[in-house]
């Protein structure tokens, strides 16, 4: 091409070019992260089948389990003892919670992250492509990536942890779907907090620029958001119901506060004071200090007029929790990777 | 047409002015060299040219009048930076792949043909390759493009003189044979002597000086380049030619 091909005006031909094609960067971001890639499918697909072997027994137990009738007949017994044992280490979903955090430290921070430590942003910058494409292609394709395979795994975790949340009655150390170690990790919840700390990685790569340390500060800002969301914002959704005495309360409710009042006023919290509990001396001196509520003193405050009140969010409110929580993580999601896509534009060599 | 044209162009970094008032107009066909000290604003100017930074003042156009970093700009300028900046981890195949990926043009038998000639194997991972090869690599793929302007920033500072020479004949073969402009910086103004026949000369963020480098050499009665350059930083004059 020499200079006489060239239009007088450069704006028509700015018009005429058509730009690089979009699927192109699905090979670029292939190569690029396939190392990152392999390791998330690797993780999950070694931890999946490990759930699928330990899940399929644990299952069958617990719909045997419920199925027996008389519950209190000694085989109904023996089956929920064998259900009991089946317990194992990732019964509590602890350990389950660092991979949405691990998948965006080590995904999402090196992203742009290592472009700016190595320099390579300005090879990527100047291709024909356009910085701005590239970085929305980029983003989208792996954010888009590793939710689906979270989303994937977060399927298999529902499934696995429905005994947990399930019939209150048998062996498996009970708890509310709700509870904050579970919720997490079935439903909307694994993809979404996935998302959230890939997105969260992408923009710490951006403005701190170096791996490493986006890397911490990923891990930092997703841990004060789960907290934060699991602590503060989780039991506002929707508003608590009240229950008074013990009537009504589902046994796999998550119980937000209990308050006892009497004549219209608040008279305690949890646990009453010394000079209401002596109200109901304990029945024996068997018995300790105080007993639990339900078994003590509690009755037999209810009768000195006092009147309990509980304050929970049905475990019935699992999938509207799961829609809010899945919705406001996937608009901040959004947001943050907007941000970071902003900052690439505006971002000097 | 002009390559690259600049008026009153300047980048500001927190209150140092990077360059200030710069205005040239650099026609194509040529190699034009970019010389000045370090820190005299050459990686500044480049990266304003090539849209990687945006200007504080003024406004710098390329190819004639191409908003510098618009999709039209980028489509027909190839930039190797400073330390040619690679994929390091990627074998020289996938850059070859990315590079083609996103790019409309990209010349793949002359990138294997080139690779081949250098005697870069393209299972090589790019960062296992020598600092001459992999400014080479940097290179084919910045030709391979099918640019026509190549800018390159300080493309030989790391290398040693064989690599030089190497590194340097590829760029003038490009320059002569297929017509390519060239705007490169160096500080090292013994490379430039043989190629370059247009030059910039910046200091402390200003241009001291710029235009065809034989006019140049007659107007100032200086035998080469380098005592030219040398001489007029010496001189340190603030006036601005041009």
């Amino acid at each position: 091409m020499t200079a006489r091909t060239m239009p007088a005006r450069p704006e028509q031909n700015d018009a005429r070019l058509r730009p690089v094609p979009w699927r192109r960067m699905t090979g670029v971001t292939w190569r690029q992260h396939r190392f990152a890639l392999i390791g998330v499918a690797v993780l999950l697909g070694a931890l999946a089948v490990y759930l699928w072997i330990a899940g399929v027994p644990l299952h069958n137990a617990y719909d045997s389990a419920v199925a027996c009738h008389p519950a209190s007949s000694d085989a109904c017994q023996a089956l929920d003892n064998a259900l009991d044992g089946m317990d194992n280490f990732l019964s509590n979903g602890y350990i389950l919670q660092v991979l949405p955090a691990a998948i965006g430290a080590f995904v999402g921070a090196p992203l742009l992250a290592r472009e700016m430590e190595t320099g390579t942003f300005r090879y990527a910058w100047t291709q024909g492509f356009g910085r701005r494409r590239w970085a929305v292609a980029k983003l989208a394709l792996l954010a888009v990536t590793v939710t689906a395979a979270a989303g994937a795994f977060g399927a298999l975790l529902t499934w696995y942890y429905a005994p947990f949340v399930g019939n209150q009655s048998l062996g498996l150390p009970r708890t509310t779907p709700l509870t904050p170690t579970m919720f997490d990790l079935r439903g909307l919840g694994f993809p979404a907090w996935t998302l959230a700390a890939f997105a969260i990685g992408a923009l710490a790569g951006m403005l701190i620029r170096r791996v490493v340390p986006a890397i911490a500060a990923t891990l930092v800002v997703y841990v004060g958001l789960v907290f934060a969301a699991a602590g503060f914002l989780r039991v506002h959704y929707l508003t608590p119901l009240l229950a008074s005495n013990y009537a009504a309360v589902p046994d796999n409710a998550w119980i937000v506060s209990q308050w006892w009042t009497k004549g219209g006023r608040v008279a305690f919290g949890n646990y009453p004071p010394p000079s209401i509990l002596n109200l109901c001396p304990p029945p024996s001196p068997g018995a300790g200090k105080g007993g639990s509520a339900a078994e003590g003193w509690g009755p037999c405050l209810i009768q000195h007029g006092y009147t309990m009140w509980t304050s929970y969010q049905p475990a019935t409110r699992f999938w509207p929790f799961q829609w809010i929580e899945g919705g406001w993580l996937l608009v901040l999601s959004a947001l943050l990777i907007a941000a970071t896509v902003w900052l690439v534009q505006r971002r000097a060599a | 047409m002009n390559v690259v044209e600049a008026s009153g162009l300047g980048k500001r970094y927190g209150r140092t002015w990077a360059l200030r008032d710069c205005t040239l107009k650099i026609p194509a066909g040529h190699v034009t060299a970019l010389v000045g000290p370090n820190g005299a604003g050459k990686s500044t100017l480049l990266n304003l040219a090539v849209g990687l930074s945006a200007a504080s003042a003024g406004a710098v156009t390329v190819l004639g009048g191409r908003r510098s970093g618009s999709p039209a700009a980028l489509d027909g300028i190839a930039f190797v930076a400073q330390d040619t900046p690679l994929y390091k981890n990627l074998r020289v195949a996938d850059m070859i792949y990315i590079t083609r990926s996103l790019n409309r043009r990209f010349d793949q038998p002359y990138a294997r043909a080139r690779l081949a000639e250098l005697g870069i194997p393209p299972k090589r991972k790019a960062g296992k390759l020598s600092g001459g090869q992999q400014a080479q690599l940097a290179l084919t793929l910045a030709l391979a493009r099918r640019p026509r302007l190549l800018v390159l920033d300080e493309p030989v500072a790391m290398l040693d003189p064989i690599a030089r020479h190497d590194f340097m004949a590829t760029v003038l073969a490009a320059a002569t044979a297929d017509g390519v402009s060239v705007l490169l910086s160096s500080h090292v103004l013994t490379e430039l002597e043989r190629v370059a026949s247009y030059l910039i000369l910046l200091s402390r963020g200003q241009v001291r000086l710029a235009g065809q480098v034989d006019d140049l050499l007659a107007a100032h009665g200086q035998p080469s380049l380098e005592e030219l350059a040398m001489t007029y930083l010496r001189e340190n004059v603030p006036e601005v030619t041009r």
